[in-house]
This record gives C-alpha cells, sequence and structure tokens, in this order.
C-alpha cells in the first residue's frame, strides 16, 4: 500500500517540471517562493524565458558559487542569486509597475485554496501568525497568466480546490491554471469553469473527483 | 548648500520628533539605512508610524526599533522572520497596516509625485479593499489607495556625489528610490562620496532633488538573510 502510494501522482519537482511546460519563448515570468521555484531548473533547452525578481531585478541567474555571495543581490525569497549578460535592476514602484501593468506573461504561485470561480487564498491563516501578503496581491491582480501549483489536499486530507476559498482572499477570479500533485485543471477565461485536462501518473479521474469539492468539467 | 553630514546622528539633527511618519528603504536586510537606523535607536524618539516593505529582523534593520518599543504603527507588506515583531503584534503592542507590495511601492511614489491617492487593480474583493472606495474603469474594479508622505525618509544609496546625485547598486535598490522621494525632508547613507562630476549624468538613479541631507555610512558589514550558493561542476 505504502509503496503503490509512494509511485502514484507528481513529486514537487514534477508539478513545477509540469508548470515548466506551459513556459513559450520570450515569456517573462515571475516565480513564487516554494514549489514555484523549482520551475527554473525545468526550463527547455534553446527557450528563453526571462525571470522577473519583484524586488527589482528582471533576469534572476542561478544561485551563486560559494564565495560569489553578494548580499546586494537576492531575489524576493531573499536568498543569493546572480546576474546573467542580459540582467537589468529597477526600484520597486518600477518592479510593480510592470506587474500590475499587465507587462509580465506568467506567475507561478503556491495556493492554501483555490475555488471552482479562481479565487485564490495564499497568504494568510486566521489565528495564526500574520506575515502578510507581500506582492502576491498585486501579481495575481497584474500577470496576464496565474498558475497555482499546490498539493491537492491539505496536511490532513481535506481538498484545497474547493467550491469557496474560507481563508482570506489574495485574488478575486485570477486562477487560469492549476497544477497539484494529481491533476491539472485549466480554463481558458476568468468567465469558464476549471476543466481535469491532465492526470498524474497512476492517478484515476475518479480519485481526483473524491478529493476534490470544487465542481469542474471533464 | 552643504549636503554633506559627518555623522548619521549630525545628519538627523533637529529632524526627529515624537509620533513622526517615517520612509525606510530596503528590502530585507538588502539596502537598509543601517546607520540611520542605529542614530534614530540612539536619539530614544518613540511613537513612530515606519512605512517599510519589511520590519528588519531580530535585532536587524528596524528589528532594532522594535525591540527599544520605538514603533507605534508599521506599515509593510511582509513582516516574517521577526520574533520581536509577532510577540508585540499579537499582544496589542504594534498596530500594524499590511499593504501589498506594489501598492505599498505605489503609494510612496505617488505621495512623492504630489499624487494623493490613485486606483489600483491590486486587492479588489479582498480584505485589503475593505473601507476603500471602489470604482469600475471600463466594466473592472479598482481600489483608491492613497499617496503616502512621509515626515522623513531614510535611505541607503551605493554612491553618491558630493550634490546628492544618488546611484544604488544592484537589487539595494529596491524601496529606496520611491522612500527617498516621498519625505518632506530625505537623508541618504552611502558607502562612498565622491566629487561632483565623477559620476556620469545619464547614470544617475535618483536626482539630487530628492536628497537633503547626506553621510558616509562606510564601512558595511551587509547581512545575509539566506545564503544560497551552488557547486562548481568539476571540470
Amino acid at each position: 500500500m505504502a509503496t503503490a502510494v509512494a509511485n502514484k501522482g507528481w513529486t514537487r519537482d514534477q508539478m513545477a517540471a509540469r508548470a515548466a511546460r506551459e513556459l513559450e519563448d520570450g515569456y517573462y515570468v515571475n516565480l513564487g517562493i516554494g514549489i514555484p521555484t523549482l520551475v527554473a531548473n525545468n526550463i527547455p533547452a534553446g527557450m528563453t524565458v526571462t525571470l522577473q525578481s519583484e524586488n527589482g531585478m528582471l533576469g534572476i541567474g542561478p544561485f551563486p558559487f560559494a564565495g560569489e555571495e553578494d548580499p546586494d543581490l537576492i531575489n524576493a525569497g531573499k536568498q543569493t542569486i546572480s546576474e546573467l549578460d542580459q540582467s537589468s535592476y529597477f526600484d520597486s514602484a518600477q518592479s510593480f509597475a510592470m506587474i500590475r501593468g499587465g507587462h509580465i506573461d506568467l506567475a507561478v504561485l503556491g495556493g492554501m485554496e483555490v475555488s471552482e470561480h479562481g479565487d485564490l487564498a495564499n497568504w494568510m491563516v486566521p489565528g495564526k501568525m500574520i506575515k502578510g501578503m507581500g506582492g502576491a496581491m498585486d501579481l495575481v491582480a497584474g500577470v496576464k497568466k496565474i498558475i497555482v501549483v499546490m498539493e491537492h489536499v491539505s496536511k490532513d486530507g481535506s481538498p484545497k480546490f474547493i467550491p469557496a476559498c474560507t481563508l482570506p482572499l489574495t485574488g478575486k477570479n485570477v486562477v487560469d491554471m492549476i497544477i497539484t500533485d494529481l491533476a491539472v485543471f485549466q480554463r481558458p477565461n476568468h468567465m469558464s469553469p476549471f476543466k481535469l485536462i491532465e492526470l498524474a501518473p497512476g492517478v484515476t479521474a475518479e480519485e481526483v473527483r473524491s478529493k476534490t469539492t470544487a465542481s469542474y468539467e471533464g | 548648500m552643504q549636503k554633506i553630514y559627518p555623522s548619521a546622528e549630525a545628519a538627523l539633527e533637529g529632524l526627529l520628533t515624537d509620533g513622526m511618519t517615517l520612509a525606510a528603504g530596503g528590502f530585507g536586510l538588502c539596502g537598509i539605512p543601517e546607520r540611520l537606523i542605529d542614530a534614530i535607536q540612539a536619539s530614544g524618539v518613540k511613537d513612530l508610524t515606519i512605512a517599510s516593505n519589511n520590519a528588519g529582523i531580530d535585532n536587524e534593520g528596524l528589528g532594532k526599533l522594535l525591540r527599544t518599543r520605538q514603533v507605534k504603527k508599521m506599515i509593510s507588506s511582509y513582516v516574517g522572520e521577526n520574533k520581536e515583531f509577532e510577540r508585540q503584534f499579537l499582544a496589542g503592542e504594534l498596530e500594524v497596516e499590511f499593504c501589498p507590495q506594489g501598492t505599498l511601492a505605489e503609494r510612496m511614489r505617488a505621495g512623492g509625485a504630489g499624487i494623493p491617492g490613485f486606483y489600483t487593480k491590486t486587492g479588489v474583493g479582498t480584505q485589503v479593499a475593505e473601507g476603500k472606495e471602489v470604482k469600475s474603469f471600463d466594466g473592472e474594479d479598482y481600489i483608491l489607495e492613497r499617496g503616502i508622505r512621509a515626515d522623513l525618509s531614510v535611505i541607503k544609496g551605493w554612491k553618491a556625489d558630493e550634490s546628492g546625485n544618488l546611484m544604488f547598486r544592484k537589487t539595494a535598490r529596491n524601496f529606496n528610490f520611491p522612500a527617498a522621494t516621498c519625505g518632506r525632508v530625505c537623508v541618504a547613507e552611502v558607502e562612498e562620496i565622491v566629487p561632483v562630476g565623477s559620476l556620469d549624468p545619464d547614470c544617475i538613479h535618483l536626482p539630487s532633488i530628492y536628497v537633503n541631507r547626506l553621510i558616509l555610512g562606510a564601512p558595511y558589514d551587509k547581512k545575509i538573510e539566506f545564503r544560497t550558493v551552488r557547486e562548481r561542476e568539476a571540470a
């Protein structure tokens, strides 16, 4: 039983790789903290994708070699990074002007809950310490396409793709695609319902249905 | 007109009053005005309202002013990694206005640009929209956010010339630009001050008009919050 469970569905890396299949040549992309960050390791060879860091950089490079860390060069997760030949720097107002202004093609973010209407909750659990929304509300409001990557169910087994979010929202009607460890859901526009378009290896449509309370097509 | 002061304490002389509003640059510990924060701490000024993306971490950056209970209210987008902040917040001793990061940057930019308010999509339909005017443009809802005008801006730059023209370095620019513009007075600390004529006028990030007072803050021992590295591949 344990072995069967371990072999089923996508790992965190595989979820990131699945999200990377949505990249297109020339895209400017913002990646959230956690699984979304792993998308950077899965950019297809030969494809030019420029990563934006909302603290003021386009063209995020890989982690620096040991000894070459620069305290003045960090990503939005406050990790040390490096620059590329095509990198540029700018201030926070400019950074969010490009985000809010619809210039970023794609954002991949983590999620606590997504509703069947595309609402996203990922910044706050009432009663627990509130750390703040950072740039998440700006990203979902302004970026052209929003992919949420999250585990299909929470640690206690309750569904995370649900009819209506119970947690405070990050954005209302903002999600275009959901990638979980079990399946992929997509909708063509913000008026349409989500459709189940793909199952992870070893996962059945019935299993996805049993672990989802949101209504969706397919 | 001499903008260069011999110390952070001297540069802040006459600018600090209890209950004032500050705008501070920096993202995490990157590009924070640490000399000025130290001098503000030493001055004992209290009941501060501070607009800053983050609130430092325990005993670093603005965390120092939290520890000494000099802060009444923070306007910030993210305040994790700070135990003293958490304690004061949960005990109801510290007021916090959570503001989306881009909205905070734009509120500073707008305040500095003479724009008292602006409409944004960010936060529509969320807690952030509560109590704010909603207006529809071309069929989409936007909320009204207010520009921030601070009594004092404290920022950190890389290089400045003697007239106050200033350059930032890499991602240490962040909130330092918008924060600089929204204060009635802006005090900047930099790593190097060079004679006028040494910086290419085409490469100035913050024109001198925004910098009222300037100090040399070097030497700096810049902190890294999360050190991440990769291995060199074998040849």
